[in-house]
């Protein structure tokens, strides 16, 4: 699972998707782990890195967490194919 | 003469083929005689032309939309002003009126001096109120009713002649020509504006329009009165002429004079053939095409902002008789890292170096 | 090492034209607490869904109300309209701070009368009153107000029957500018009806007439309406001091004042819009003060406001089932409170707060219910926070209505607590159970034998 490589993600947690043209917002956490996707990251690796960091159980971080990707997919910001 | 310092801030910055009054007011107010100033621009949507337009807001600040109320505004306003010491507020939506009327005081509190209509002005030329409107005040108004659901639509033509006027309760005015229109336009109006929708009667003839600005006293500063020379297909004027039509200035005066009308107001008028005038809408405050009264000789905007700081302000006495304005659009180019800024922080600061993401 | 509070992550398209909520600092403010008590420990012990009512909330309010109309006109008196809210606590809190009572049915004329009022403290509201409880009516000297000349001419009977002189005002419609009208209950005053029904009640001389009564609508948000009514009522009592010589004692100008609920359809939100108890109060008392009747002879003001006094001390606390994605992408939200339990979700925009503090991120929601039923919304869309499974939420402004016109639909009613001055909670009606329901059945004697 890896992001696009053309989208642009700042620190801020501004999206810009060069082939579409969209912008999008990201919160703090969703910022980190879209910056981990895009150093081509795999999902267990991130969940592995999140739960150490915060303050959540595996079963409702991996909920989320595929809930965001679902999203990240929806707005077809993902390589296709996975 | 030194100018006076004068730190204005003004929303309605959406300068587009539908434009709100915000840039125009800044332009005439910028080039006052009598201040020099610095603007905070106020933006509902981060694509506000004025935002991004240079000469216009040295900053933008996001606010709320008038529908989450007047606690959330006031709130953004506080945190505005903290970083900011703004003078003067001019709201430029009518939409929102109602919400910085009722803030008006609290803003008063905190430094922050308009000078807007009374809610009671406010509620009386509603469009829902202007037949009770035209009987108090003795001026000719269409025939007009309320309707809030599809039964009240079948049974208009009991009442109402087709053609007629479906309209906003804010904005948006069409023409129907039978019942299907009316559903149609009722149903985009209500999702946007929400109930009641105004059915008004049409009256043939030429539209022409009035700015004026009121002391609250009774006394007209000022009024110059237009016709629409070119209209989009948004009913906007694209261009426009000063007329000489003294009945026109009558009528401005006699409502000014008869509701005290205090603030920015535009009378939006019908001349019928056989020369009456009705009275369409008495729209709040100060309408986009107010550059035209400024290049006429009348500076509207200038002379509010000097009735909200409590300064004495001379009637004007004359304008330009066919002074024209032609509107024109213009591609900006925008670095994205500015729109960014006002995605992620809601707010654009002045002089920031952008560094490309 | 510590770790960091965890927030589900999202994303958000960013669009122009679209309300950019996103990056305001404008926060959605928790309800963490009702008068003192954690919003965590009543689900705790009462459960999810709670109804929960704020006796402090509630005598506020009544004292405001009637500090906006006794400071502007002699003689006022309330009366509590048993529809809106007929929990026993509800309605003593209310006679306890000196309201009648306001009643609509025989069922909630009982209600009253249980309730401790006695019958001159009872308006008898309605178009349906049956014979029996008219008879009651009259015993217990309750004011009548009559709906319709069927109910005159019934009255009238009764009357001679029972020999005793029924207490009586009549309800009249009106026009007073608004739409929609209402003209189905009552009397018309354009047409000549209302004054009609007056005459024909003076002449036959066999009742006391007390009052009259109107109700011009309900969530009415211009005051100006009412200063119309009471103008026309008072013109009608002028009438009757003129052609009669007789002085009505009460002029009941009903309820419907809004309550800072936003109403479907509303651009602005109704805690900007509602009027104040002293706006409604001065358009009404000026209007009778201004009136032709004389001063001395000026009737006692009655008001039947309900809405506008509970609403805002009424909360229904709730928990979170699910949280889930439409096929548009669109979040839902799926909670423990259905409509069947939020009636007034049909026609307000509740506003619904979480229980702890959040952060500003939210995301446009819709709301749903856990009734298998696609009906079941309780907002189409809302800006909420990232609430998860098993948090809790607070749904403000729900006193009014709800727990009258509440179903018992696929789920069982939930318990209704009240939280008293000292912020001592009281269990005040108990949950139904699966026994509530089964006791008033009766299974027929062939579907009872057990078959192998």
């Amino acid at each position: 699972m890896s992001l696009r490589k053309n989208i642009a993600v700042s620190d801020s947690g501004f999206v810009f998707d060069p082939s579409s043209g969209e912008s999008y917002s990201l919160n703090p956490i969703g910022t980190e782990i879209v910056k981990l996707l895009q150093q081509g990251r795999s999902n267990e690796d991130i969940i592995r890195d999140l739960t150490g960091k915060y303050d959540v159980d595996d079963a409702t971080l991996e909920r989320y967490y595929y809930d965001f990707i679902g999203m990240l997919k929806q707005f077809n910001l993902l390589e296709n194919g996975e | 003469m030194s100018k006076i310092k004068l730190k204005l801030a003004a929303t309605g910055l959406n300068n587009t083929d539908n434009p709100g009054p915000g840039v125009p007011v800044i332009r005439s107010i910028r080039e006052s005689g009598t201040f020099s100033m610095e603007v905070v621009g106020l933006a509902y949507e981060t694509l506000e032309p004025g935002i991004y337009m240079p000469g216009i807001t040295d900053r933008t600040y996001m606010i709320p939309y008038p529908s989450d109320g007047v606690e959330a505004l006031l709130e953004r306003l506080e945190y505005i002003q903290s970083k900011e010491k703004i003078d003067v507020l001019i709201p430029n939506f009518d939409a929102e009126l109602y919400t910085f009327m009722k803030s008006s005081d609290r803003l008063e509190k905190m430094g922050v001096r308009t000078f807007l209509p009374t809610l009671s002005q406010l509620e009386e030329r509603h469009k829902s109120n202007l037949p009770r409107f035209g009987k108090k005040y003795d001026v000719l108004v269409p025939k007009s009713k309320d309707i809030l659901s599809y039964q009240d639509i079948e049974k208009l033509r009991e009442e109402f002649e087709y053609p007629l006027m479906v309209k906003g309760k804010f904005y948006d005015a069409y023409l129907a020509y039978n019942e299907e229109q009316v559903r149609m336009h009722y149903n985009k109006i209500s999702a946007k504006w929400g109930l009641p929708v105004i059915i008004q009667e049409f009256i043939r003839g030429t539209e022409v329009n009035v700015v004026a600005l009121g002391d609250g006293t009774g006394q007209t500063v000022g009024a110059v009165p237009m016709r629409k020379q070119y209209i989009t297909d948004k009913g906007k004027a694209w261009g426009g002429i000063t007329l000489d039509d003294p009945a026109m200035m009558e009528l401005t005066r006699h409502i000014i004079s008869k509701t005290h009308w205090r603030g920015g107001m535009e009378l939006e008028l019908i001349k019928t053939t056989r020369n009456e005038l009705y009275v369409i809408e008495i729209n709040p405050r100060i309408p986009a095409w107010v550059y035209l009264a400024v290049g006429a000789g009348q500076n509207l905007p200038e002379a509010l902002v000097k009735l909200a700081l409590g300064m004495e302000v001379k009637p004007f006495r004359r304008y330009d008789v066919g002074k024209m304005f032609v509107r024109y659009s213009y591609d900006m180019i925008v670095d994205l890292p500015r729109f960014e800024q006002l995605s992620t922080l809601g707010e654009v600061e002045p002089e920031k170096s952008f560094k490309s993401i | 090492m510590e770790k960091i509070a965890f927030e589900r992550p999202f994303i958000k398209k960013l669009s122009a034209g679209m309300p950019s909520k996103f990056g305001m600092k404008t926060e959605i403010k928790p309800v963490t607490h009702i008068d003192d008590v954690a919003v965590e420990e009543l689900i705790q012990k009462y459960g999810s869904p709670l109804f929960v009512i704020s006796e402090k909330t509630m005598r506020e309010t009544y004292q405001e109300a009637y500090r906006a109309f006794s400071t502007r006109y002699p003689k006022v008196q309330f009366a509590w309209s048993y529809k809106t809210n007929y929990l026993d606590a509800v309605c003593r809190v209310f006679h306890q701070e000196g309201s009648w009572a306001e009643v609509v049915s025989g069922f909630e004329f009982d209600k009253a009368l249980a309730n401790g009022i006695p019958g001159n403290k009872i308006l008898f509201n309605g178009p349906d009153k049956p014979e029996e409880y008219l008879k009651k009516a009259i015993e217990q000297k309750a004011y009548i107000h009559i709906d319709h000349f069927d109910e005159l001419y019934t009255l009238k009977q009764l009357a001679a029957t029972l020999k005793t002189r029924p207490r009586v005002a009549i309800r009249v419609n009106m026009d007073v500018g608004i739409y929609p009208k209402w003209d189905r209950f009552g009397f018309n005053y354009e047409n000549g009806e209302a004054w009609d029904a007056l005459n024909r009640i003076m002449i036959s001389e066999s009742f006391e007439l007390e009052g009259l009564h109107a109700h011009i609508g309900t969530y009415m948000m211009t005051t100006e309406a009412y200063g119309i009514a009471a103008a026309k009522l008072a013109d009608l009592a002028t009438g009757l001091e003129r052609k009669y010589g007789h002085v009505i004692k009460y002029i009941d100008m009903g309820g419907g004042f809004a309550s800072k609920n936003t109403l479907k359809g509303a651009y602005l939100p109704g805690t900007d819009t509602a009027p104040s108890f002293d706006e409604y109060a001065e358009a009404i008392t000026s209007a009778l003060i201004n009136s032709g009747i004389k001063p001395e002879n000026l009737p006692m003001l009655i008001l039947e406001t309900g809405r506008a006094l509970i609403d805002d001390a009424g909360y229904l606390l709730g928990t979170v089932i699910a949280n889930k994605r439409l096929s548009s992408g669109y979040r839902s939200t799926i909670v423990d409170v259905g409509v069947n339990l939020l009636f007034t979700s049909f026609w307000y925009e509740h506003q619904i707060s979480p229980a702890r503090p959040t952060t500003q991120h939210t995301e446009e929601t819709a709301v749903f219910g856990p009734l298998c039923m696609n009906i079941d919304v309780i907002r189409e869309s809302m800006v909420f926070p990232l609430l998860k499974t098993g948090d809790r939420f607070v749904i403000s402004r729900i006193g009014a209505y709800n727990m009258t016109q509440w179903m018992q639909f696929i789920t069982l009613r939930p318990n209704v607590v009240m939280i008293d001055p000292e912020s001592k909670v009281h269990l005040i009606r108990e949950k139904e159970s699966l026994e509530t329901i089964r006791q008033q059945e009766r299974i027929p004697g062939h579907l009872q034998a057990k078959k192998q």
